[in-house]
């Protein structure tokens, strides 16, 4: 077999970490928009503020310290202690959890009959506000985020595959992080779908997603179950921009990831934790094939930045509801 | 007391159905043009023109579009960043001399270029070409709905901003990938280019907008605009009691597009001069376009013009205030700005989903009263 | 005999009506005999599945020109989804359905309406973000025709359009007695003005077949008589055919010309009111026997 063909399989293992990476961030959108029918478009700036706590928390930053200079003519950055990574992603998760609360408080509470999307747009200006506020918080340089997992190509892999694809093929260079990512996706995804599945909350989390009023007459509060759902998918924001942060750094562009994740849902159909996965491979491997194939050789390359929203596009021109969404029936 | 309608009976369809029923309310609109075309252009100066009335004007314009696309017909878009760059290259190319290369003998490629093309038809003409790429990304909208369509219209967005990033023709062949619009007049009077007076490009673009809005008004008046929002509130009726879905949501997509492609253009070849596709047509710019109509309110011509001011008028107002005034560095006025707009869009969204017209309409229902309350 | 002649009704129809009904064709509205009995609309055989389940299950039935024909039955019984194959949405997958003779394909909802078919729905469909005349317009969209760049300008042969458009709306809006609440965003008002400005929408197209689902629903008793008075009132004026789903049957025995029944999807009784009421199968299933 030729080289060619080895390194077309290198880029389809690494499309599939990619698509992994693009699951975590799906995953928190399907939650959200089970329970609530809202489809949180500041999913991604939530996955970006909560990495920022993180690197702030590990760092011992003080918050605010930019806009407290400013103020008060003070020259304050780092309160000079820092936190174990342990500690940190705690206090992050109480952070994630304190603002679902907030959210549900002086958003959704208000917004509980309005068309959907209204409430799109209102998760719009939410992420408008957390992108600025997390900025204001946090300070808006790359800063770089380690958790203790490693990074870098994995040796290991690239020594046993050497010499598949003949003279000059090096192995296949799969980052460890990577491969680290995807066992913590396949274990969140097993925990969510437990969860959904065997306790109390999670069945009450699907009475919700079916049926509001009818979840309401058996007595299930509407508004703890938002708060619920918001903290997990804050949670999995948590996830999300760890994973993401630890490989190319806290910044900006991570914010748009969330873009990145709404052909996945397209594919997999918004209300499918399933779906969300398949769907973040299929968006991964697709990417980075095309790119690989026909991209980089006849297009000039940069391919991935519109390729994934062809594909789901041309998906739901065949298919509207997804690979695993409802069939719409329309009533009249 | 002094805002009233008594006395003010309509003896005819035509009457009832004019765009200012109240006299004041006439009288005001017509004194506004006219203070608009004959004294303002005196008082201009560069920084004003600058920095707040040509992007006023020239946003309105895109957001006149968007609102007729989502506003009356029901249709979200993300990528009005994307058709605004259609606009601007289309004009850009007009501009210089648009050209087409075909095969001849022996495998040579000869250039056939026309003639540069006067500003204002090139404008025009990039509005045109914007509808036709509108229509083409308008057609998934028969199919998908909602949130779908949104992110069908994100695919516009990132493929038109990696297409003029990539199509070298597109640019003139540039090596900065730029385009920069050259020295243009109408009438023997510069409006585009490095030496132009600031009332030029007031009245120019003051002329589009102005134009472009009573097309709009009278569009959204008749049986198109109703269809539109008939299509909007349920479109399953609608096609039950007889519009033709793909005709309405395509005519919405083209004219809306019309309107955004000529916001670009203008935004290009009269604000700014020169522009570089990521940096000037990017998703934020879908993102801003939106906010101005949301705020300003859906399904409403005044409201596309309210919305701009504001979403125009805010980070001036900030920078102003937190840098100007208070030594503030930019870059906190600049986050201070998102904070401001996002808590904004959500305050609107809770009290006040019309936006800033349905607020303006309840402010004239209480001075019909003033100074009685009830 | 023509279907109606037995009917007990109104001695005259409504003059407004006539009015409006005359702006469009003088010979109907100065009393021309009725027409000959000629079937509008012919099911046979129709089967409509949704998956695995059946809503209708190979039901034939004609509705004759100029009858006001009732649907009848118990509640899930497949009436809506009947109305629905009858003006277009669902497309059964077997049967076939004969309109004025002629085999009807399977054509878009709304190229049926410009055939001159209109409806109202069980659960009110009227266009939230408009008024009430707007509302009513919207009924005129298949007969208003001006370009697009005479739209733009207005002025001229746009504006003339509309304000004849406008007056049969306002004629329509006389006869169902609604000028108060013309301006009214349709949102704000009652569900029984609602239904009226509905049924205005329908009925300012001028169609030849008028479909009603559950008009009286939710109505008290003068308003099922004003809703009674309009149906039969445009039945008489203008001959237009009107198939009905209703579910109370002295509205159902009075105004109607022809009865169909049907449960679970299939259908089992077709024929006069009288018939239909003394037919064992229908009391079995929906009317019940009167207990003493």
């Amino acid at each position: 077999m030729s080289t060619d063909f080895y390194y077309g399989i290198e880029v389809v293992l690494n499309g599939l970490m990619a698509g992994v990476m693009y699951s975590l961030v799906a995953l928190g959108f399907v939650l959200i928009f089970k329970a609530s029918g809202v489809f949180n478009y500041a999913q991604g700036v939530m996955a970006l503020f909560a990495a920022q706590t993180l690197v702030g928390l590990q760092t011992g930053q003080v918050p605010f310290s930019h806009l407290i200079d400013a103020v008060f003519g003070l020259d304050v950055h780092h309160f000079g202690w820092t936190l174990p990574t342990l500690v940190a992603i705690a206090l992050s998760l109480c952070m994630m959890v304190l603002f679902a609360i907030l959210v549900e408080k002086l958003v959704l509470k208000h917004l509980v009959n309005q068309e959907p999307i209204i409430l799109f747009m209102a998760t719009i200006g939410l992420a408008y506000f957390m992108e600025g506020f997390g900025q204001l918080m946090w300070g808006s340089e790359i800063k770089r985020l380690d958790i203790g997992i490693p990074q870098g190509g994995n040796l290991w892999i690239e020594n046993a595959t050497a010499g598949l694809g003949g003279e000059g093929f090096h192995g296949f260079y799969i980052d460890t992080l990577d491969l680290y990512a995807t066992a913590i996706a396949i274990l969140l995804v097993t925990a969510l779908v437990l969860l959904s599945r065997y306790t109390r909350i999670g069945r009450a989390l699907r009475a919700v997603a079916d049926d509001h009023q009818a979840a309401l007459s058996v007595g299930i509060s509407l508004r703890t179950i938002w708060v619920i759902v918001w903290a997990i998918a804050g949670f999995v924001a948590l996830v999300a921009g760890a994973m993401w942060g630890a490989k190319s750094g806290v910044q900006f562009s991570l914010s748009l990831i969330a873009l990145k994740a709404l052909p996945v849902l397209m594919l997999g159909g918004f209300t499918s934790i399933p779906g969300a996965v398949v769907g973040g491979l299929i968006i991964g491997v697709g990417e980075k094939l095309f790119e690989f194939l026909i991209g980089a050789p006849f297009l000039g390359g940069a391919t991935e930045n519109w390729f994934a929203y062809m594909l789901a596009l041309v998906f739901l021109v065949f298919r509207p509801q997804g690979l695993f969404g409802e069939r719409i029936i329309e009533r009249v | 007391m002094f805002y009233r309608e008594v006395g003010e009976f309509k003896t005819s369809y035509r009457s009832d159905g004019q765009t200012f029923p109240i006299a004041l309310d006439r009288h005001a609109y017509y004194a506004l043009l006219g203070v608009a075309f004959l004294v303002v252009p005196f008082l201009l100066n560069d920084y004003w023109v600058k920095a707040i009335v040509l992007p006023f004007l020239i946003y309105s314009i895109a957001a006149l579009g968007l609102n007729i696309l989502t506003g009356y017909c029901g249709q979200v878009s993300l990528g009005s960043g994307g058709f605004m760059a259609v606009g601007a290259y289309s004009c850009y190319k007009f501009m210089t001399g648009f050209d087409v290369y075909l095969p001849a003998e022996a495998g040579e490629w000869v250039r056939y270029a026309l003639p540069p093309i006067n500003v204002f038809f090139s404008v025009l003409l990039g509005g045109v070409m914007t509808a036709l790429v509108g229509i083409l990304f308008g057609l998934p909208s028969l199919r998908i709905k909602g949130f779908y369509l949104a992110v069908a219209t994100l695919a516009a967005q990132f493929f038109l901003v990696w297409l003029f990033n990539k199509w070298e023709w597109a640019f003139n062949y540039s090596a900065s990938g730029q385009i920069t619009a050259p020295e243009r007049a109408v009438f023997g009077i510069d409006v585009t280019g490095p030496s132009t007076s600031a009332w030029a490009t007031y009245l120019f673009c003051l002329v589009f907008a102005v134009v472009l809005a009573l097309v709009a008004r009278n569009l959204t008046r008749g049986h198109l605009g109703r269809s539109w929002m008939a299509i909007r509130d349920m479109d399953i009726a609608a096609e039950i009691i007889g519009v033709n879905p793909l005709k309405a949501k395509l005519t919405a997509f083209g004219i809306s597009s019309f309107y955004i492609g000529i916001s670009g253009a203008l935004l290009f070849a009269v604000y700014l001069g020169a522009a570089e596709v990521g940096e000037v047509f990017g998703i934020q710019k879908s993102f801003l376009v939106l906010f101005m109509v949301i705020i300003g309110g859906l399904g409403s011509v005044l409201g596309s013009f309210l919305g701009a001011a504001f979403m125009v008028l805010l980070p001036v107002a900030l920078k102003n205030l937190l840098v100007g005034q208070l030594g503030w560095a930019t870059d906190i006025a600049a986050h201070l700005d998102f904070v401001i707009v996002g808590a904004l869009i959500i305050v609107f969204l809770i009290l006040e989903p019309h936006g800033l017209a349905q607020l303006w309409r309840t402010i004239k229902q209480k001075l019909r009263l003033w100074p009685f309350p009830h | 005999m023509p279907p109606h002649a037995n009917r007990q009704r109104m001695p005259h129809g409504h003059p407004l009506m006539r009015e409006a009904m005359s702006m469009a064709d003088p010979a109907a509205a100065a009393g021309a005999p009725p027409v000959p009995s000629v079937p509008v609309m012919e099911l046979g055989h129709i089967t409509l599945r949704f998956g695995g389940v059946t809503a209708i299950k190979d039901i034939s039935f004609d509705i004759l020109e100029g009858e006001v024909r009732a649907i009848i039955g118990p509640n899930g019984a497949g009436k809506s989804s009947m109305l629905n194959v009858i003006s277009g949405f669902y497309h059964p997958q077997e049967g076939e359905i004969r309109y004025r003779g002629k085999v009807r394909p399977a054509m878009k909802p709304y190229q049926i309406a410009r055939l001159g078919v209109a409806r109202t729905f069980q659960n009110i469909a009227l266009f939230k973000g408009m008024s009430t005349l707007d509302n009513i317009m919207t009924g005129r969209l298949t007969h208003m025709k001006s370009g697009l760049f005479a739209q733009a300008i207005w002025k001229g042969a746009a504006e003339r359009e509309e304000i004849e458009q406008r007056e049969r709306a306002e004629r329509i809006i006389d006869f169902l007695e609604i000028q108060a609440i013309r301006k009214a965003p349709v949102g704000s008002l009652s569900y029984g003005m609602q239904k009226r400005v509905e049924l205005g929408r329908a009925l300012v197209s001028e169609p030849s077949l008028l479909l009603l689902d559950e008009p009286m629903a939710g109505m008290n008793v003068e308003e099922k008589e004003d809703m009674s008075r309009f149906i039969l009132d445009v039945n008489d004026e203008f001959g237009t055919t009107i198939a009905l789903i209703e579910h109370d049957m002295g509205v159902v025995m009075d105004i109607s010309d022809r009865v169909v029944v049907m449960d679970y999807g299939a259908k089992i009784g077709d024929g006069t009111p009288d018939q239909v009421r003394n037919d064992q199968a229908v009391i079995d299933a929906y009317l019940g026997v009167a207990h003493e």
